[in-house]
């Protein structure tokens, strides 16, 4: 267990040290909130009854997609483990005493929620304080256990995701085809760039079955009210099943990886 | 103890002329040529030996030390390592071993030294006493206590080989790889770390592997070299028995390759 929350440690400690980076971020995800708000303010004053998640919803999933961005954006992959598996420095990660695929998943892990935890405070505590509909409301009644639940299993379903896209890397060696398609095809079907209400119904019953579902789309949702009851129950579960899938795939590719394949280099 | 017994590994390499045509070609049809990188190789490794393993490039150095590492599958043969065969059961295994890869970095680039050392302390468990005790006779040996709190990327090169070859001995392994560890290092540094492997040979009578081009370095660490070249295993013996008349190191070892047409 220390070993993991060492990686933790460490990866908090770099995040320190890129203060600069952290107050760009902080900016950006200001900026980019208040344009998202703007637009789902203009759908809104032109046709409200048509808006398929309340105004007071919109703007709850927005704030906190910009505030926890670090912890479910699917192009944030560490870029160092590309490298060290394209060099071969991943060999030094291989003469570890733990499995490739749990210290994988925890630096990944480890890298989301240190940069999220750096970051998420400025951009709460700024959008708890706008007045009226701008602001980022509490959550409705009893929805906050369930929210938090999901979000747990939210950031696990986008880092298994993400681990897989590593072992597959192992046997692609260049990482960047399957990086782009993957991640941008996840920054559609999770609801990043849109949340998925807003997608036409028939698209949107085959969207929320897929895995990239389970990751964002489902906690943003149960904390806006837009996922209640039973519905976001069924959520969660899918969430579950999801994280099962992607883990066990991911172990069975890295394990592949581990028996079969060469470290590159000499 | 290691015993490596009839160890085969062969690489399939995509190859292709040079030009457009020839790459565009390889879209649909692609020629692999099979490279057999080891084949063959036997050798047996007593407890607190140092034993060079030369070759020219190429030959099968790498791979061996992957092999033993546990980090690369040999196609066929056995190897045992302290009873263990490496691959199978590489997370035991590789508590036991230190490795430097002296082309890689086990460093994390953006943060100090030190802070990479405490991840390995988690990493391998070490208790606080242990750690605290080799983290003090190596940051001695190797001189490293002004390293230890620059950022890994600001170090030099010879400087960074210092950090990684005691990042490699924080958990006290009874066996230690090193793969070309003295590569680019100046006169100074390369002293420095050949001291330092030879005490640590000594002292804590760790079984030392050492793969090189510098004969310099056998020429200070090792009574038994074993040549390694196409694969094979050309000769396993003390520095004395190839060094027939006195003449430089350099020039015995071309020869040796030149009459094994290696």
């Amino acid at each position: 267990m220390k070993k993991y929350i060492s990686f933790f440690r460490l990866r908090f400690v770099m995040g320190l040290s890129y203060r600069a980076a952290a107050w760009a971020g902080i900016a950006t995800q200001f900026v980019w909130g208040g344009m998202e708000i703007a637009m789902f303010r203009a759908f809104y004053g032109a046709e409200p009854e048509h808006f398929p998640m309340t105004m007071d919803g919109a703007v709850s999933y927005v704030w906190l997609q910009q505030a926890f961005l670090a912890l479910f954006a699917a192009w944030m992959l560490e870029g160092e483990v590309f490298e060290s598996i394209k060099d071969g420095n991943i060999a030094y990660e291989m003469c570890r005493p733990m499995g490739l695929y749990p210290m994988l998943f925890v630096r990944a892990m480890a890298m989301r929620v240190s940069r999220a935890a750096l970051r998420c405070g400025p951009v709460l505590l700024f959008a708890a304080l706008l007045p009226g509909p701008y602001g980022l409301k509490a959550p409705g009644e009893g929805q906050l256990g369930l929210f938090l639940a999901a979000m747990v299993l939210g950031v696990l379903v986008t880092v298994a995701l993400g681990t897989l896209i590593y072992g597959i890397t192992f046997y692609t060696i260049s990482p960047e085809g399957l990086r782009l398609l993957v991640t941008s095809a996840m920054d559609f079907f999770n609801g990043a760039i849109i949340p998925l209400p807003f997608f036409p119904d028939e698209m949107r019953r085959i969207m929320e079955i897929l895995p990239f579902a389970a990751m964002q789309n489902v906690p943003l949702r149960v904390y806006s009210g837009d996922l209640q009851g039973e519905a976001a129950l069924r959520a969660v579960a899918l969430q579950v099943l999801w994280l099962a899938v992607l883990v066990a795939l991911g172990r069975a590719v890295m394990a592949g990886a581990e028996r079969k394949l060469a470290v590159q280099g000499g | 103890m290691i015993r490596m017994e009839g160890i085969c590994k062969s690489y399939h390499v995509a190859k292709r002329n040079a030009g457009f045509k020839a790459a565009c070609r390889t879209l649909f049809t692609r020629e692999y040529e099979t490279i057999r990188a080891l084949d063959q190789v036997s050798f047996t490794i007593g407890d607190g030996e140092m034993v060079g393993y030369i070759g020219p490039n190429g030959a099968g150095k790498s791979s061996t030390i992957k092999i033993l590492s546990g980090i690369l599958t040999p196609d066929s043969g056995e190897c045992l390592v302290n009873g263990r065969t490496p691959w199978k059961d590489r997370i035991n295994h590789v508590r036991d071993i230190g490795v430097v890869f002296g082309q890689r970095t086990q460093l994390w680039w953006d943060v100090p030294v030190i802070d990479s050392y405490e991840l390995l302390k988690d990493i391998y468990s070490i208790s606080k006493e242990t750690y605290n005790r080799n983290l003090e006779e190596l940051t001695d040996l190797l001189n490293l206590a002004e390293l230890l709190k620059t950022p890994a990327r600001q170090l030099s090169l010879g400087q960074r080989m210092r950090c990684e070859i005691g990042a490699s001995l924080l958990h006290g392994p009874k066996l230690l790889f090193l793969d070309e560890p003295t590569i680019g290092l100046d006169a100074v540094s390369k002293l420095a770390v050949r001291e330092f492997i030879l005490r640590q040979n000594e002292e804590h009578g760790t079984t030392v592997i050492l793969t090189t081009h510098d004969m310099q370095d056998i020429e200070a660490l090792t009574k038994r070299i074993i040549l390694i070249g196409k694969g094979r295993v050309l000769m396993d013996g003390s520095l004395e028995q190839i060094r027939q008349g006195g003449e430089n190191i350099d020039e015995t070892v071309a020869q040796l390759y030149r009459a094994y047409d290696i």
